[in-house]
């Protein structure tokens, strides 16, 4: 035969080189330029709401009685399919109305007019710039937003109520049970929770982001406004300019952001 | 070798009983289910990525949009090829179940098979099935 070693070991050393090339020119091919499509994006709706600093102010005078308050508070729970459970120590609560002797505990004294001490006041989570739920949080299931919105990922809930010991204002609430059976009517655009999470306001977060103003500001008739503190020229701005407002116990130092005229 | 005969027959029903459950269930073994897909998604051709990456990944992709949606606050997924999506999985036209309407045909035909168990519907609330008699 004429094949020798050395020619068989050309060819071979070759064809193993060429080989070993193909991988690598693939990877060349599809990494390049041509034909590659852009890469995917994410980004906020475009008539999204949006504010440096969210924050809200209730118009108390515009509320005489608990009836008043009850048409808003249906809004909310309604919205975001909110059980309504009688069991007091079952309840779950995102906005309800309370006497100003709970409300604003170190303000009250025995001797208070009586259109404050008999008036409901709306509260709700208040949205805090130092936000004790969220340091108490062990999941960092309970965050807060740049927009100043204290948000919770019910994925991440672990129910441990960390947060419902911290926070101040008991503006959480916790399902001791099964939610789904105590919802009136379900609102398919809104998830329920589940057994064992922990609940509160999310100031509207996912109504804010296809651009319509939280559910209880448009069930308030004007007696509830929200905006962006942080800009000067906002109507919120122009209500805590122009009245005298108070916010709930303020000496914690937790800063919350509903504003309260009296 | 001393009881060759009692030897060979004990070894053929040892045999015999050790493989039957593999001859037994011999051609009987269940095809692997494939989604069933609504008339609307079969229009739409592509998801948000291609169908097999979809299949591998589309977990991940949930489980990723779920961060985006409910921390960055971002809810338009726009694909290379620009369409658009809803980053959602059961609000609106253009969610998953949007487009995916049937649970049961859908999603359910592969978790059952593949015994995989999402809490997913424990909070989110899926769409009315529209062929009640097809429900588990």
């Amino acid at each position: 035969m004429g094949n020798s070693r050395r020619s068989f070991l050309k060819v071979a050393g070759i064809t193993a080189l060429g080989i070993g090339t193909k991988p690598v020119l693939d990877v060349f091919a599809s990494s390049g330029g041509h034909g590659a499509e852009p890469k995917p994006e994410v980004s906020q709706n475009e008539e999204a709401l949006t504010a440096k600093k969210w924050g809200m102010v209730i118009d108390t005078r515009k509320f005489h009685s608990a009836e008043d308050l009850d048409p808003i508070i249906e809004a909310c729970h309604k919205i975001h399919n909110v059980p309504e459970l009688t069991e007091p120590k079952h309840e779950i609560m995102w906005l309800w109305g309370d006497e100003y002797k709970h409300v604003f505990t170190h303000k009250e004294h025995e001797l208070i007019n009586d259109r404050i001490k008999h008036l409901p006041f709306l509260v709700l989570c208040n949205h805090c710039e130092k936000p004790a739920c969220v340091r108490a949080c062990p999941t960092k299931a309970t965050f807060k937003r740049d927009d100043g919105i204290v948000l919770m990922d019910f994925h991440r809930c672990i129910g441990c109520r960390f947060c419902m010991a911290a926070c101040p204002y008991g503006s959480r609430s916790f399902n001791f049970r099964d939610p789904r059976p105590f919802i009136k009517e379900e609102n398919k655009d809104f998830p329920t929770r589940m057994k064992g999470v922990v609940e509160k306001c999310n100031f509207c977060a996912e109504r804010l982001a296809v651009g319509k103003m939280p559910a209880c500001v448009e069930a308030s008739n004007g007696a509830i406004t929200v905006g962006d503190l942080d800009d000067p020229e906002s109507e919120v701005r122009e209500l805590l300019r122009s009245n005298y407002t108070i916010r709930r116990k303020p000496d914690l130092g937790a800063g919350p952001s509903v504003y309260y005229i009296v | 070798m001393y009881d060759k005969n009692k030897i060979v027959v004990g070894l053929v029903i040892f045999v015999a009983i050790v493989t039957f459950p593999f001859w037994y269930n011999l051609g009987k073994a269940s095809s692997a289910p494939e989604p069933k897909l609504s008339e609307k998604a079969k229009a739409a051709k592509e998801c948000v990525v291609p169908k097999k990456d979809m299949k591998q990944e589309h977990m991940q992709i949930l489980d990723l949009w779920r961060d985006t949606v409910v921390r960055d606050a971002n809810r338009i997924y726009k694909t290379g090829k620009g369409k658009t999506f809803n980053m959602s999985l059961s609000t609106g036209e253009d969610s998953c179940m949007g487009c995916h309407e049937n649970k049961a045909e859908f999603c359910d035909k592969c978790h059952n098979y593949a015994s995989v168990d999402p809490y997913c519907w424990d909070c989110h609330i899926a769409p009315k099935e529209k062929k009640p008699e097809e429900n588990k």
